[in-house]
């Protein structure tokens, strides 16, 4: 097969839809105008806004005046968890926060803000598979818990958690439910109401829209914090002039999303064929994270006697983008702390792959990769002093 | 991060990497834990390395330090090989990220220990300093940043 450029990082970011492009440019060309503006000028820019939010509560199953758009996931998960959990100790005095031991670095570093401001912060464990231990939640949560805050699918292993359960545990011991949906939205069904949590993080560079635009669903009568202070933007909660353009662009990103949801599918058998090849053709490797609640284009593999930023540098000079939950290619000499949750010891995880297809990747992607990795994770395993052999 | 074009050229085409059956000096350092091991392979005659492989678990610059550590040494004496430091080694690449310095002294140790394995089979006192095995500790951490 010819040289290809395969994008396999689609969990990383993804590339701005034409579609998005398009729903962008006339507010950066022609309609420019301040949407606070009373003239017809900042009233054509405010009709944009309030029509991008209605196409973005719509894809979300909430009110528009519901979704509160940010400068993205990060931004959104900061808020709805600082805010949430100095919300609630205000309030009822609770100062105990709940996460799980795989939530992203904007929920852990936020907890351990709130930690050194005098809140208790639990982990809850999870299983092997990535799926949080139900139990052990159900020991944490107390009175004094003021919110949980459990991501609804891993960004790294793909697994999915039963968000709406969790949320029915933490609303009976009178806590807030967050959670942190910037990997699911866009790749499986995600409904605010059905998940029933209060607050839900989105970022738009994962689903097709650009970096630096995201969105905080908060449930209407729950009035946390204002996140930033000002012209009164975002019903109050959060001013700045709105980055119109860009919310226009998330707007279509998820109205685009939601209408591609049904070619999941393809990407699920995609992601399905090549983990199949890779553990019946390639010795020593260990599928990561549950097989059956994980999103449909994620795939984590560790490759045992290799590490993983080898592995990427080589893939990419093949032509193939992946990441690795190596310690190596972080700037923390740390192995992925999602993958040492689920028990692996932390060689496996230096050895480990991360594949995120998404809708733009083709049957021919798959055989692409098929035909490059299997000769790659050799090259790295015969230069390797601890590998064993094929038939060890 | 990003690595020189030397480091990229190193690790893409690895010198000397392989085995030597009947090594007068083998050394291994590095831990799987910490995600990098390097073996070093000498063979040497009349105090002179007349051939050096290496095998090496880990990442672009680990296999890149040691490719070049065992060009820097092949065809030098013991002794010109026990003054190779992390330091020559990161130069002739043309720099490491900070973060990955600690390949380069991981390299320094991985051809030490092939020597003290050498002076231990001819029975030689070893007066230099070799690198002690420790599990624990993973990281020299970067002083700068």
């Amino acid at each position: 097969m010819e040289d290809r450029f395969v994008y396999a990082d689609n969990a990383a970011t993804t590339p701005v839809a034409p579609e998005v492009v398009a729903a962008m440019t006339p507010y950066l060309t022609e309609k420019w105008g301040n949407p606070s503006s009373m003239y017809s000028k900042g009233r054509e820019a405010r009709r944009g806004l309030d029509e991008a939010r209605e196409t973005a509560a719509g894809a979300l199953g909430c009110a528009p005046n519901e979704l509160y758009f940010t400068s993205g996931g990060t931004e959104a998960d900061n808020w709805a968890l600082k805010g949430g959990a100095r919300f609630m100790r205000a309030k009822q005095g609770r100062t105990h926060v709940i996460t799980s031991t795989i939530e992203h670095p904007a929920v852990l570093r936020s907890c351990e803000a709130l930690a050194r401001e005098g809140f208790r912060v639990s982990y809850v464990k999870v299983h092997e598979n990535g799926i949080i231990d139900m139990d052990e939640l159900g020991r944490l949560l107390d009175r004094n818990t003021a919110i949980v805050a459990v991501m609804l699918a891993n960004n790294e292993i793909g697994t999915i958690q039963p968000i709406p359960e969790i949320a029915k545990l933490a609303h009976e011991a009178g806590a807030l439910m967050f959670t942190d949906a910037v990997q699911a939205v866009g790749s499986i069904p995600v409904n605010v109401k059905e998940l029933g949590v209060d607050m839900l993080s989105l970022s738009g560079h994962k689903l097709g829209a650009p970096k630096g635009i995201g969105a905080l669903y908060m449930r209407r009568g729950l009035k946390i914090d204002k996140y930033i202070d000002g012209g009164g933007q975002e019903r109050g909660m959060r001013s700045g002039t709105e980055n119109l353009p860009y919310i226009a662009g998330l707007a279509e990103a998820l109205r685009l999303a939601v209408s591609r949801l049904p070619d999941m599918e393809r990407v699920r058998a995609m992601r399905d064929r090549l983990a199949d090849y890779i553990l019946n053709n390639i010795p020593h490797t260990i599928y990561n994270g549950d097989r059956e609640h994980r999103l449909p284009g994620n795939l984590n593999i560790s490759f045992e006697y290799i590490e993983g930023e080898s592995l990427l540098l080589l893939l990419d000079m093949a032509g193939i983008c992946i990441s690795t939950g190596s310690a190596c290619s972080s700037n923390s000499l740390e192995p992925s702390h999602v993958l040492l949750a689920l028990g692996l010891p932390a060689e496996k995880a230096h050895g480990s792959m991360r594949v995120s297809l998404s809708h733009g990747n083709t049957e021919e992607d798959i055989d692409y990769i098929i035909e490059k990795l299997p000769g790659i994770v050799k090259r790295l395993r015969d230069m390797s002093p601890i590998y064993p052999g094929e038939d060890k | 991060m990003q690595y020189s074009e030397k480091v990229m050229d190193h690790f893409a085409h690895p010198r000397n990497v392989g085995e030597i059956e009947d090594a007068d000096g083998v050394g291994t350092v590095g831990n799987a834990t910490c995600g990098d091991i390097m073996q070093m392979f000498l063979k040497i005659e009349n105090d002179v390395i007349v051939d050096v492989k290496f095998k090496t678990f880990g990442c672009g610059a680990a296999i890149a330090t040691s490719s070049m550590a065992t060009e820097l040494i092949k065809g030098h004496t013991v002794q010109e090989a026990l003054e190779l430091t992390n330091q020559a080694v990161v130069e002739a690449l043309d720099g490491l990220p900070p973060i990955k310095i600690h390949c380069s002294v991981l390299a320094e140790e991985a051809v030490r220990a092939a020597l003290a394995d050498y002076y231990r089979k001819t029975g030689r006192e070893i007066d230099f300093e070799v690198p002690e095995k420790d599990e624990e500790a993973c990281h020299i951490i970067p002083e700068e940043e």
